[in-house]
């Protein structure tokens, strides 16, 4: 009567004493890599500070922003990776919230970017004051009517539960790395808080994290939207838009799911990582890809073609500015990295290979920064007033800061690569225990009951 | 309570920027030095004047639009302000206090009008500049916003006189510098909660009108537009 589905699974793809070694190696046995990689990006990222200390000595005037663009670079870059940073967290918290049993290789590569760049952006609007000496007057006379007051409190509030969030699901694998006599010992068994995989640390542990992926979601969320009214609050032309929100989530999550791959891509190679993440992975992220893809151009298309549309003089300036004004480059580059290149690569099967999608992952991620610039620079060249407008034209140490944050955001990811496992070490272990058995019963419970055998003999009657 | 506001009649007006000389002086404005003004344009002042070019070679016909900070009555500048550095005064004059602002410029890129600068730099006082600095004006760090203030120490020292006096303050008592120094009376302060001010006498008048009244700002700087 009941067919069972009998999955045929090779014996040594569940055997798993291998996957422990492979993915502890990076820890365990780092090499000369690290070291160069580290004095590398240690040397940019120091050299770039040292051309920023120009800006400390003699203030903002070493920038390129100027009356009326005074929101250049570091407003772009702090929107550009905060936007990032919805990678992480938010999907690995959704593909967690259903179950997608392929997450497991990925969940914490997302929540790496999600802390790191978020450490990144969170820096930049700081940069960005005249008088950062005076910061801390955001907290001892701070106005929470004000957009940045908001973004303030989202943000360090993503900041605290995406690094919660990253750390209570890999307390398992430091305690196996204290296990295993991972050196500095003190350093892991700290970090490890005791755990000894009894049954009710799992479940606590369990329940912790659930707790924990379903309160993630609305923080990210908020924490794009707020930074949309920054720009959505005021009455600028090109800002002044009620779908700004969601216009800027659809952004941030599009853009994380392309660095996301790009960094997959990357370690699969370096950490030889082959075996953990395979092509089905990328087919499955890149699909999601493309669906964020065409819901972008959606909202592109609604948000220009209703102030088109509305033909108000001054939201005009700025549009045509983009349109065929002196934005035009940036503006089309835009478009065809966003929508063109990806949804040509990902739509077909026959350009969906990794290359592929490294190339449109690569082009979104640029795109999306374009996008930012977009939508920072322009509104403020085109003001309402005929004055004097200028082209806004990044400083040396705009560029600095640019290509620093970059390389903090490798040194952040390699760093952390050194001390813990990129690929979560027990979840992959729990996935090749219940999984199988959990998710046929799951597909189990989706088909149809069986007949009750007394209707089936009463109607043969 | 005052709600001090200002007139600016555009047929008066000839573009001769005296307006903002003598504001650039009253007010302690700091210099750029040459090469900043040259190669970076930055230079600032509290009074700008707009320039609006039509027309084609005999016909071309140049319209000069004085402005400075319209005070708004309802400012989108101090709606965002993230630590009080700019608030709207029961006066009506919207204030910066230099020594909290955080020079975020939040309130310069939320202002429709462009109205509030920054000092990007250094201030630079070539020369004995800063010895000649007016007193009643305090002088701005380095990485703040500031903004016309309409000679608000002005307000302050007629009112003292007044009060000296044991009198009220009269309408023609207190004006700004850029209105003292226009050579064609273009510019008229004064309050316009006094219905019997010259001022706000025009601002009732049939050629009043406010910049992009539109956004509710609610200025207070009103125009008179030029006669036909």
């Amino acid at each position: 009567m009941n067919e069972r589905v009998q999955l045929e699974v090779p014996a040594t793809s569940l055997d798993d004493s291998h996957d422990e070694d492979e993915l502890l190696r990076a820890v365990e046995e780092h090499g000369v890599g690290f070291k160069v990689t580290f004095t590398l990006l240690g040397m940019v990222i120091l050299f770039c500070w040292a051309i920023f200390g120009r800006q400390l000595l003699r203030g903002l005037g070493v920038t390129g922003l100027n009356q009326p663009v005074s929101w250049g670079f570091y407003i772009v870059n702090f929107v550009f990776f905060i936007g990032i940073s919805h990678a992480g967290t938010l999907i690995s918290a959704i593909l967690r919230l259903t179950q997608a049993e392929w997450r497991r290789p990925i969940t914490r590569m997302a929540e790496i970017i999600t802390v790191v760049v978020l450490a990144i952006g969170g820096l930049h609007p700081v940069l960005d004051l005249g008088r950062p000496d005076r910061m801390l007057n955001i907290f001892t006379s701070g106005r929470l009517q004000s957009p940045l007051l908001w973004d303030v409190c989202s943000i360090s509030a993503y900041f605290m539960a995406s690094t919660v969030y990253l750390f209570l699901p890999m307390i398992p694998d430091i305690a196996l790395l204290r296990d295993r006599g991972a050196r500095p010992h003190w350093f892991y068994a700290f970090l490890s808080w005791g755990w000894q995989g009894t049954p009710r640390q799992h479940a606590v542990l369990e329940r912790a994290i659930a707790i924990l992926m379903i309160l993630v979601i609305p923080i990210a969320i908020s924490v794009h939207t707020v930074i949309s009214y920054i720009f959505a609050m005021t009455l600028q032309p090109g800002w002044h838009s009620t779908i700004f929100g969601p216009y800027f989530v659809v952004g941030a999550i599009f853009s994380g799911i392309a660095a996301l791959m790009v960094v997959m891509i990357v370690l699969r190679r370096v950490f030889h990582l082959e075996r953990f993440l395979k092509p089905i992975h990328f087919d499955h992220l890149a699909k999601l890809l493309l669906v964020m893809s065409l819901l972008w151009f959606y909202f592109t298309f609604c948000e220009y073609i209703t102030a088109f549309f509305g033909n108000e003089p001054s939201e005009m300036r700025v549009f045509f500015y983009k349109f065929s004004g002196g934005f035009a480059p940036y503006f089309w580059g835009m478009v065809a990295c966003n929508f063109l290149i990806p949804v040509v690569l990902l739509a077909f099967r026959r350009f969906r290979t990794i290359p592929g999608i490294l190339f449109a992952s690569i082009a979104v991620v640029i795109g999306m920064w374009l996008e930012r610039l977009n939508i920072v620079i322009p509104s403020l060249a085109n003001p309402r007033l005929p004055y004097p407008t200028g082209f806004y034209v990044p400083s040396l140490v705009e560029w600095a800061i640019f290509i620093g944050a970059f390389a903090s955001f490798i040194l952040g990811y390699a760093i952390f690569s050194r001390f813990f496992p990129l690929i979560s070490v027990w979840e992959i272990k729990e996935g090749k225990k219940h999984s199988l058995a959990a998710t046929s019963e799951r597909v189990r419970g989706y088909l149809p009951d069986p007949l009750p055998q007394k209707v089936i003999g009463g109607e043969s009657s | 309570m005052a709600r001090w506001g200002m007139v600016i009649d555009l047929d008066r007006c000839t573009g001769c920027a005296a307006c903002m000389a003598a504001c650039h002086q009253e007010n302690n404005i700091a210099t750029a030095g040459p090469e900043e003004a040259r190669d970076a344009s930055r230079v600032f002042q509290w009074m700008r004047m707009l320039k609006e070019v039509s027309g084609e070679g005999a016909d071309v016909r140049v319209r000069f639009m004085p402005q400075p900070c319209f005070n708004c009555d309802n400012p989108p500048c101090v709606r965002v302000c993230p630590v009080h550095a700019t608030y709207l005064s029961p006066d009506g004059i919207v204030g910066q206090v230099y020594g909290r602002c955080i020079g975020c410029r939040y309130c310069m890129v939320a202002c429709p009008y462009g109205a509030k600068v920054f000092n990007w730099l250094d201030p630079e006082w070539p020369g004995d500049l800063k010895r000649r600095a007016n007193p009643d004006v305090s002088l701005r760090p380095r990485g703040v916003v500031e903004k016309c203030t309409f000679c608000h120490h002005r307000i302050i020292r007629a009112r003292e006189a007044a009060r000296l006096s044991g009198r009220e303050l009269e309408d023609g008592d207190v004006t700004t510098a850029c209105a003292e120094s226009c050579p064609a009376k273009a510019i008229v302060f004064g309050d316009l909660a006094e219905a019997g001010s010259r001022v706000s006498r025009l601002a009732r008048g049939p050629r009043a009108f406010r910049l992009h009244d539109d956004l509710g700002t609610e200025p207070k700087v009103i125009y008179l537009a030029e006669k036909k």
